[in-house]
């Protein structure tokens, strides 16, 4: 799938994932899709969640090999 | 001011003791309706993390002064997070180390009463999830009862007590949490019993626990003697202790009872269910003290933390021990059972020896509450 921007959330602990997804996500623009990797299993759920809150939309996510992808275009 | 840890320990001491305190629970709102500290006189904010990036100012006003204030998420990170804001605003403010992780884990071990001959029966009550496991000492040995995953606490405090864990009991195959007891009997070379009929998948050996064959623990009198009562899975068996004590697993807890579905067999085990219930346990003695595997609600607890009742009083006060018609309690039993555990056919199958999940997954499987009762 295509991004506008990647962000490496590798190795970060909750809150991190979340915190620089949302710094990330503040200079982007409408429509425009972060992807995002990540390795902490609590990301999975915070991010849904934390793109539901912000009105973002969680378009996809996959697991592969431990490393969580997901794909959140901005609302 | 900065924003203080509070451990797991401390705040179920605090459940206990009914001390009114304040959770500001930062994880999302699904984990959080899922499964949270509970405690007769807590109040709960439910405010994701991610909701408080830009500050805490909103909330300020909403936080008690006269009340401890803990700031709760999954593992630590972002309750550190939120407290540091909220310590920054001036506020005296706690943590709880670790997080919903460390609550799910904690063990507080709670002395249940002297045997005949000296020895000894603790609770090892593991408060947030509901989950309670024993130890019986007697003459320089120990056996435990439904241990769980967290078998160094069982290991290091037969230490303390300096005795040898010889037998390692499982009231049954449990479905809501990993059991420790194949772990133990492999560190301290000690026997793990299972019920058979639970066992059928199993594949690892391990001794029968059958009526009849009675355990006996530092050579004395004290007996466990095991009594076939199915119903919550087909090989569930209770234990009478010392003539004193019946351990009776997740077939009769203090307020409710056991559920029969969760190996998927609801209406084929509901029958063994109440027969175990209402002929078995009704035969034994009123007098017997009753020590269930899990607890429910907070309202179970003794004044000094224990989970325990009569088998008399149970009889009396116990709704679930009180349904006359038969098909108002098959109904009650199969009809409005509440969701079933997280994981629990992938927890079936660790404690089959099928699946070995490493720790941290073992972890998630296990998280949020147990579910075992219908009420």
């Amino acid at each position: 799938m295509k991004s506008n921007k990647v962000l490496d959330a590798k190795g970060l602990a909750c809150p991190m994932p979340v915190v620089r997804a949302r710094k990330v996500m503040k200079e982007m623009e409408t429509g425009e899709v972060l992807e995002i990797l990540a390795t902490d299993k609590g990301s999975v759920a915070d991010l849904a969640a934390w793109s539901k809150s912000g009105g973002h939309d969680l378009v996809k996510h996959t697991e592969e090999a431990g490393v969580f992808t997901f794909w959140i275009q901005k609302g | 001011m900065t924003v203080q840890p509070m451990t797991a320990s401390t705040i179920a001491k605090k459940v206990v003791n009914q001390e009114p305190f304040f959770i500001l629970d930062v994880r999302n709102e699904d984990a959080f309706v899922d499964w949270k500290i509970e405690g007769d006189n807590i109040q709960h904010l439910n405010i994701p993390y991610f909701d408080l990036l830009d500050g805490v100012e909103e909330i300020m006003g909403q936080l008690p002064t006269d009340q401890d204030i803990v700031v709760v998420c999954a593992k630590e990170g972002s309750s550190i997070m939120v407290g540091e804001m909220i310590a920054e605003e001036g506020r005296t403010v706690h943590y709880l180390q670790g997080g919903m992780k460390a609550w799910s884990e904690h063990l507080e071990p709670v002395k249940i009463g002297d045997l005949k001959d000296g020895g000894e029966l603790y609770q090892f009550v593991r408060i947030g999830k509901g989950c309670l496991s024993y130890m019986i000492v007697s003459n320089g040995e120990a056996a435990i009862v439904d241990a769980t995953r967290m078998t160094d606490v069982f290991i290091d405090f037969a230490k303390m007590l300096d005795v040898k864990i010889t037998h390692i009991l499982d009231t049954h195959l449990h479905a809501d949490h990993i059991s420790g007891g194949r772990k133990i009997a492999e560190a301290v070379n000690g026997t793990y019993w299972l019920p058979p009929k639970d066992a059928g998948e199993v594949l690892f050996a391990y001794e029968s626990l059958e009526e009849g064959r009675t355990i006996t623990i530092g050579n004395t009198t004290i007996a466990i003697q095991p009594l076939y009562t199915p119903g919550h899975t087909i090989g569930s068996t209770s234990f009478i202790v010392d003539d004193t004590y019946l351990l009776s697993g997740d077939i009769l807890f203090i307020d409710s009872i056991g559920r029969p579905d969760l190996a998927g067999l609801a209406e084929d085990w509901v029958g063994d269910l109440r027969e175990s219930l209402y002929k078995r346990y009704k035969e034994l003695s009123a007098e017997l003290i009753v020590l269930p595997a899990h607890f429910m609600i907070i309202e179970e607890f003794n004044s000094d933390g224990s989970v325990s009742g009569k088998l008399g009083t149970l009889f009396a006060e116990n709704h679930g021990l009180n349904i006359e018609s038969e098909v108002e309690f098959r109904e009650m039993v199969t009809g409005n059972l509440p969701p079933q555990p997280n994981a629990y056919q992938q927890i079936r199958e660790t404690n089959m020896g099928k699946i070995t999940p490493d720790e941290e997954t073992q972890r998630e499987m296990e998280i949020g509450p147990n579910r075992c009762a219908v009420r």
